[in-house]
């Protein structure tokens, strides 16, 4: 899988090669306007996170470059701005996803996870650790082909964790991805917590063989036996 | 006032004076005339009558007025000298009318042979007082037909001419910031109309420039600032994952992450902030505030079951609001976040819906908060709590401002958020 990162600030752009390449995709990086169009000219690529404010050019005329190309569909814009006017140019150019900065590295994996499945081809995969297999399209989860009932907000901290699995996922990261970005208060990760627990219940009960592991200070981590 | 309405008072009064003081003119002017033409009338009798009482020696016989306008009586030559003609009014009696009526009386003297005769001739006159009342009846009507035609020609030709005056009123009015272009309505031969279009357009256009750039630095603000918080939270995110890195190590690296989270968030909110001021949220619909609230009352189901809330809503009302619906949630999250996080265990919420607003009330500490200070940027009643910005308020106070809702808050016991909308 080969993404290419387009942003202009090198040390993030740093930060985030390491992170993907720990996910075994093969990463390039540009970090200005005419280096990013000879690249996405030049070649294919599975993903590409799209930084909007570049030297030489917007990000966004890329995008509609790469609409004319019709390979638009697996960009996520990354970008600072978090402008309503900017969103809705850039999702109507084609783009997949549009990502504010900061963004949690976590997020990032769950939304690139979720373009590459999208445009995969033969259509539906299934997210997969251990003996669970979660089906993102139907929202249907089974531990060794046995079905796992779990309700909506279950279903989305487990798949959180399924596309992040051995990576420390801060729960403030946890909390935005799936209580929306108003869960920000201490008290917060009290009730955090006490969700996980039925999910960690739920999961040794049907005798899943990952689990849910605390890590204090930060979070938790999906772990593989 | 209208400005028709204002001219036209001025109008009213000046016309009143001036016709005032034109009527005395004219009247004075009309009587003058009057009375010089009848006493040249009288003067021609006077020479008519002794031309012919030098033929005619009865004439001079006649003692009375009758149905000549005259008498004769002979006097002493000695005072005969001292007379002069006298013109003068005075009343005489009337088969007529019955009644005295004024008339105008020459009295002169003339010499006949050796006699002296006093000669009084009288014409009948116009009366005063009846001139007066027609004269004072003619100005009515013609006061009243020229406020009539000044009314309609200042309708019909103020609305023409001020017509651009009014083109640049509604320019001013239905402009909206960043979203009206600054074009000139079009020419107007009145020089101070083309100036004021032109001084209309400059300062639209300035406006929009102000607000362009303002935008422009909101957005650069944003950028400068999230771009390092991006690259610190990504590196110290990755440094945790290592697992070189030592329990004690991962959570102080925690704790910082904690800290730079609380920054973005502050940075957030304040830039938020400064575009609902700013007015940089456009589009407005309108929102079913109920609807809407039941769906975000949904999606905070997990916290308020976690916390063991009783949530009610009561009143069957929809109330309607016209705004933009990004902030309708925003506004709507805030409230009710703030009623979850600052209640107690096991407390309550109560929604309760009238026509055009609603009345959200809580439990939570018992006492009053801070009144108006609530709303206030960076309020915080709870400084223990390190997490909370202590700008959901300041930002649901902002929303509120923006469109005109009335938001007040009280304590009764419980924690009572009252909010009336304008209607739609």
């Amino acid at each position: 899988m080969k993404i290419l990162i387009v942003e202009d600030e090198p040390e993030l752009a740093d930060a985030l090669r390491q992170s993907l390449e720990t996910e075994k995709f093969l990463v390039e990086h540009a970090c200005n306007f005419h280096q990013a169009l000879n690249k996405i000219i030049s070649f294919f690529y599975d993903c590409i996170l799209l930084d909007i404010g570049l030297p030489g050019g917007s990000g966004l005329d890329l995008l509609r470059e790469l609409k004319q190309m019709e390979r638009s569909g697996n960009v996520i814009i990354i970008s600072a701005r978090d402008s309503l006017d900017d969103k809705l140019t850039g999702l109507d150019l084609g783009a997949d996803d549009y990502l504010v900065k900061p963004f949690h590295l976590a997020e990032l994996h769950a939304r690139i996870r979720s373009v590459l499945r999208r445009n995969a081809p033969g259509g539906r995969t299934l997210l997969e650790a251990g003996n669970v297999a979660l089906d993102p399209d139907e929202r249907t989860a089974t531990v060794a082909e046995k079905e796992l009932v779990l309700n909506r907000k279950e279903f989305d901290v487990l798949s959180y964790f399924m596309v992040n699995k051995n990576r420390v996922v801060d729960k403030t990261s946890l909390a935005e991805y799936v209580w929306g970005d108003y869960m920000d208060d201490a008290d917060d990760y009290e009730f955090i917590y006490s969700q996980i627990k039925n999910l960690r219940k739920k999961l040794k009960d049907s005798l899943a063989d990952i689990e849910i592991q605390a890590v204090y200070g930060m979070g938790y981590k999906l772990v593989l036996p | 006032m209208k400005l028709n309405h204002f001219t036209l008072k001025y109008l009213a009064a000046a016309m009143l004076v001036i016709l005032s003081a034109w009527a005395a003119v004219f009247y004075i002017n009309i009587l003058d005339e009057v009375y010089d033409s009848l006493d040249d009338g009288l003067d021609n009798y006077r020479l008519l009558i002794i031309r012919k009482a030098r033929k005619d020696k009865t004439v001079l016989e006649k003692a009375a007025f009758g149905e000549g306008n005259y008498e004769i009586r002979e006097i002493r030559a000695g005072e005969a000298l001292k007379r002069k003609d006298v013109y003068k009014d005075t009343l005489m009696y009337m088969d007529f009318e019955n009644d005295l009526e004024p008339v105008r009386m020459l009295t002169t003297v003339f010499r006949d042979g050796a006699a002296n005769y006093e000669l009084k001739i009288i014409s009948s006159m116009v009366e005063e007082d009846d001139l007066m009342e027609d004269l004072f009846y003619a100005l009515i009507w013609l006061y009243v037909i020229l406020l009539t035609s000044i009314l309609l020609v200042n309708h019909v030709l103020l609305r023409r001419t001020w017509r651009p005056f009014y083109a640049a009123l509604d320019r001013l009015r239905d402009f909206r910031l960043g979203k009206t272009a600054a074009a000139p309505v079009g020419k107007s031969n009145i020089s101070e109309f083309r100036e004021l279009d032109r001084e209309v357009t400059d300062l639209l256009e300035r406006t929009n420039r102000a607000y362009e750039s303002q935008k422009q630095f909101l957005e650069n603000a944003a950028h400068e600032l999230q771009t390092p918080l991006a690259i610190s939270l990504s590196r110290l995110e990755l440094l945790a994952e290592k697992d070189t890195v030592a329990e004690p190590e991962r959570r102080a690296i925690g704790e910082v992450i904690r800290t730079l989270e609380r920054m973005k968030r502050l940075n957030k909110s304040l830039l938020l902030l400064s575009r609902i001021e700013n007015r940089q949220f456009a589009g407005e619909e309108p929102v079913d505030l109920r609807a809407m609230a039941l769906t975000i009352l949904g999606e905070f189901e997990d916290l308020t079951g976690f916390r063991r809330l009783k949530v009610s809503v009561t009143g069957e009302f929809h109330p309607v609001a016209r705004m933009n619906r990004d902030l309708a949630q925003i506004f709507w999250t805030n409230l009710l976040k703030n009623a979850i996080v600052h209640n107690i265990e096991g407390g309550v919420i109560e929604l309760i819906f009238a026509p055009q607003g609603f009345l959200l009330r809580n439990s939570g500490i018992h006492r009053p908060l801070a009144g108006e200070r609530l709303f206030q940027r960076f309020y915080q009643e709870d400084t223990a709590n390190k997490n909370s910005t202590g700008l959901g308020l300041a930002i649901t106070g902002a929303i509120a401002e923006t469109y005109d809702i009335r938001l007040i808050y009280s304590f009764d016991g419980l924690h009572q958020w009252q909010a009336l909308f304008p209607a739609p």
